[in-house]
């Protein structure tokens, strides 16, 4: 992988996504739906980043109760329902995946 | 851009004294405002420096990554895709579509930055995070007088900006000193953040159909070559979220309409 052309293309969609507004200011008119749908962005990449991550973590589709990534996930989610703190979500999904696997072995 | 803000006020010019001592009140206060999120955003960076050589980026890759990019989630993910063995084109598309929130958030901001020259726009631009949007978003809401607002958001950026960078580096100097640091679980510090990001947007249908749908998506497509899968996968959420929210709109405004309130 070629890194300077790696990183120069990352800047330029980034640093373009976040300055095309700033650049018109103004003179662009949003559509509704577009910003609605924009909404949705964040969660729907973020989760299928997760979702992999946690059910396939070493190669092969993992659905079971011995399966650390996927317990401390379920443990985060709840931590994150009942506080929601990010913080707080990360402390405790990273300790019940160190006692998960490292404690319990699994 | 004139680096005037840290030096004491110059005595011979009360008025422009007066207004660099604000300027550089809004400015510290932008820092001060970003203070507890850039606490979150410690662990991020040091872990992002660490795993970035066992995902297959140099040391100065990462650095540079964090100094020009300066975008944390989607550094994040490319290292995955990194490690994944992804293609370029593929890397920079998700790297488009996960920074895509930005737009959102240059949206809300634009009226406050109508007024300034380009400049300072690139600046502001560049410095865009979740963070600093936060800071100054309680910053637009609280004072009315912008006149001196973008010293504010300055402040929220730079402190940021050189939080990111050290932590960058500090993460990358444990690699070399703990190579065996991944085997810690340390990747799985990443999905646990993204489901803290994640839970606050399940309020509505909508979005937990786009959640559902991509997460179930992101399996069937976990085969397709170069992590192809999470694009299709992110974007079929997108659409089936966005077409639930559409038809619930729809459907409210057909229940509305015989009120006569809404045309």
């Amino acid at each position: 992988m070629n890194e300077a052309l790696l990183i120069s293309g990352m800047f330029i969609v980034t640093f373009g996504v976040r300055y095309v507004l700033f650049a018109v200011a103004g003179r662009v008119h949003f559509p509704a739906w577009l910003s609605t749908g924009l909404g949705f962005v964040p969660p729907a990449v973020l989760t299928a980043i997760i979702v992999p991550a946690v059910l396939i973590p070493q190669g092969q589709l993992w659905i079971s109760p011995t399966n650390p990534w996927l317990l401390a996930s379920l443990v985060a989610i709840i931590t994150a329902f009942v506080r929601k703190d990010l913080l707080t979500t990360i402390v405790v999904g990273m300790l019940a995946f160190s006692l998960f696997r490292f404690g319990l072995g699994l | 851009m004139t680096n005037t803000t840290m030096l004491p006020p110059e005595p011979s010019l009360p008025t422009s004294a007066s207004a660099k001592k604000q300027r550089r009140d809004e400015f510290i206060g932008g820092a001060k405002a970003t203070l507890p999120l850039i606490v979150g955003a410690i662990p991020f960076g040091i872990i992002f420096g660490t795993l970035a050589e066992p995902s297959g980026l140099s040391v100065a890759g990462a650095l540079a990554m964090s100094i020009i990019v300066f975008a944390g989630a989607s550094q994040f993910i490319v290292l995955g895709l990194l490690a994944a063995g992804a293609a370029l084109p593929i890397i920079i598309a998700t790297t488009f579509v996960v920074n895509l929130r930005h737009i959102l958030y240059a949206a809300n901001l634009v009226p406050n930055v109508r007024h300034l020259p380009q400049r300072w726009r690139i600046l502001m631009a560049f410095g865009l995070t979740d963070e600093t949007f936060a800071a100054v978003s309680n910053r637009y809401l609280q004072q009315d007088d912008i006149r001196d607002a973008h010293w504010f958001y300055l402040g929220s950026f730079c402190a940021m900006y050189g939080n990111w960078v050290l932590c960058t580096a500090i993460g990358v100097a444990l690699g070399e000193l703990f190579p065996d640091m991944t085997q810690w679980g340390l990747d799985f510090a990443m999905s646990v953040t993204f489901i803290g990001m994640v839970v606050p947007y399940l309020k509505n249908k909508p979005m937990w159909a786009c959640v559902i749908v991509a997460a179930a998506m992101a399996i069937a497509t976990a085969a397709l070559p170069h992590k192809l899968g999470l694009l299709i996968a992110a974007l079929s959420g997108i659409a089936v979220g966005l077409s639930f929210h559409m038809l619930l709109a729809r459907q409210s405004r057909k229940h509305a309409r015989p009120n006569g309130e809404q045309a």
